[in-house]
């Protein structure tokens, strides 16, 4: 009970800081905005096949602009020592990992939520998905919280080493393959109008079981990583 | 004693691989595919091998977090690059099979996918460590991120597995009709890489001790 009581105190925190500044939302959504304008150069966006592949171009969008986010969930607490100070603090490493991965769930999530229609009008994919929105949303929740795992676990793992930035990016994708792939392959079969059976469950399953062992082993590991 | 022992296993794993050598180029061309698939005494034994490294740098990782000692550090780091080594060493011969059969260098199959994104993990693994001065943090870092890479692995294989397949099945242990003094070549030669890689490892590990001791002492020129 006093776990989930501080898991809250700290996402809580982190929301609010976030609320006051914006500093990493508005840089997502602003990130979220160029990707989507220049895949729109890449692929012709009225094209039938663009929409085979927009499962693919959804998620690069989401990955990328979700890893602005990431970068600064630790990096935030750098200065006056904050970190330091959390770290202190007498609650459980678990606790200040999952109160973190919440907030930064939130925020990818806000950013994906108002990227997902603007991707929709710019790409002309409506009649179909509005059937769909909801398997999809389900598809977007479980890989958002895969992305958010390995992303605030790693964030905390690269926040005081040189190359912060280039670091976290090289870290999480390689280890999110699986998860990226389960997700982009089921939005791209969702948005075509399939539904959420057959190998589209497979890769569900694949993705809850990835959500799970990530969590679990970042829980069991983080201490290690803030504490040493 | 330590150095004697590597030199003996060095020259083990060369005469044996300098006997497998032998042994393959006097095999018969395979009525398919010809001289090629010789290729797969080498390619096979080093994917194996490859595993067994990131199996061991996993053991490694674990110990040094539990004992918080710094020989098991060396250890994991040493066996990573070997690993990365081999493991680019199957890529590469595959890569030059794949031109010979296939007609192309590279195609998005399920294991040669993987092989690549585990590539890329452990790569990102010295990676991190280059990133990294402070020796403590460096070693608690890079193990806690050799578990997750470890962990990812079999997920990574798995999953690109459903996503498409294109590689021969298994030609060795995978139903294939291989002669039998095949497997034993191929088992031959998987022990050569293995002492190979053993042997690479050491080097690699005693470097890494003596870096270390380097580092203390300088520490400690500085200290007075």
């Amino acid at each position: 009970m006093n776990f989930a009581r501080n898991v809250l105190v700290i996402a809580v925190k982190d929301l609010r800081a976030e609320i006051r500044t914006k500093e990493a939302i508005n840089a997502s959504f602003a990130f979220a905005l160029v990707i989507l304008l220049l895949f729109s150069f890449a692929f012709d966006p009225e094209a039938e096949t663009t929409r085979e592949i927009s499962g693919g171009l959804l998620w690069i969008v989401f990955a990328f602009a979700g890893t602005l986010v990431l970068n600064r969930s630790f990096a935030r607490e750098l200065p006056n020592d904050c970190l330091d100070a959390l770290i202190a603090a007498p609650i459980s490493g678990a606790a200040l990992y999952l109160g973190k991965a919440l907030a930064n769930y939130v925020l990818v999530l806000a950013m994906e939520l108002v990227s997902l229609p603007v991707f929709a009008i710019f790409n002309n994919v409506t009649r179909p998905v509005s059937q769909q929105i909801w398997p999809i949303l389900l598809v977007i929740a479980l890989g958002t919280w895969g992305l958010t795992v390995i992303g605030t676990i790693f964030s905390a793992l690269t926040v005081n080493i040189r190359l912060r930035e280039v670091m976290l990016p090289m870290l999480t994708y390689p280890i999110l393959v699986p998860a990226l792939m389960g997700a982009m392959l089921m939005t791209s079969s969702l948005v075509m109008g399939k539904p959420l059976a057959g190998d589209n469950l497979t890769w569900l399953k694949m993705l809850v079981g990835f959500d799970l062992i990530y969590t679990a082993a970042s829980l069991a590991l983080v201490e290690i990583v803030l504490v040493g | 004693m330590r150095d004697k022992i590597v030199y003996v296993l060095g020259a083990a794993a060369i005469l044996l691989l300098a006997r497998d050598i032998n042994v393959i180029a006097g095999l018969p061309q395979e009525a398919n595919q010809g001289a090629i698939f010789k290729i797969i005494f080498f390619h096979v034994p080093m994917a194996i091998t490859a595993m067994l490294c990131s199996f061991v740098a996993l053991v490694g990782s674990v110990l040094f977090l539990i004992t918080r000692n710094f020989k098991y550090d060396a250890l994991a780091v040493s066996v990573t690059e070997v690993g990365l080594a081999l493991l680019l060493g199957n890529l590469v011969t595959g890569s030059i099979w794949a031109r010979v059969i296939w007609g192309i260098w590279w195609t998005w199959d399920a294991r040669l996918t993987s092989a690549l994104v585990c590539w890329l993990l452990y790569a990102g693994y010295l990676m991190l460590r280059r990133a990294i001065e402070e020796p403590t943090q460096r070693a608690t870092f890079a193990a806690v991120f050799s578990i997750f890479a470890f962990i990812d692995v079999p997920i990574v294989i798995f999953s690109i597995k459903w996503w498409r397949t294109q590689h021969p099945q298994p030609v060795f242990w995978g139903g294939g009709s291989i002669p039998a003094d095949w497997y034993a070549l191929a088992g031959w030669n998987l022990l050569a890489m293995v002492l190979f890689g053993v042997v690479l490892t050491a080097v690699r590990f005693s470097q890494e001790e003596s870096q270390r001791e380097i580092d203390s002492l300088r520490r400690m020129a500085h200290a007075f």
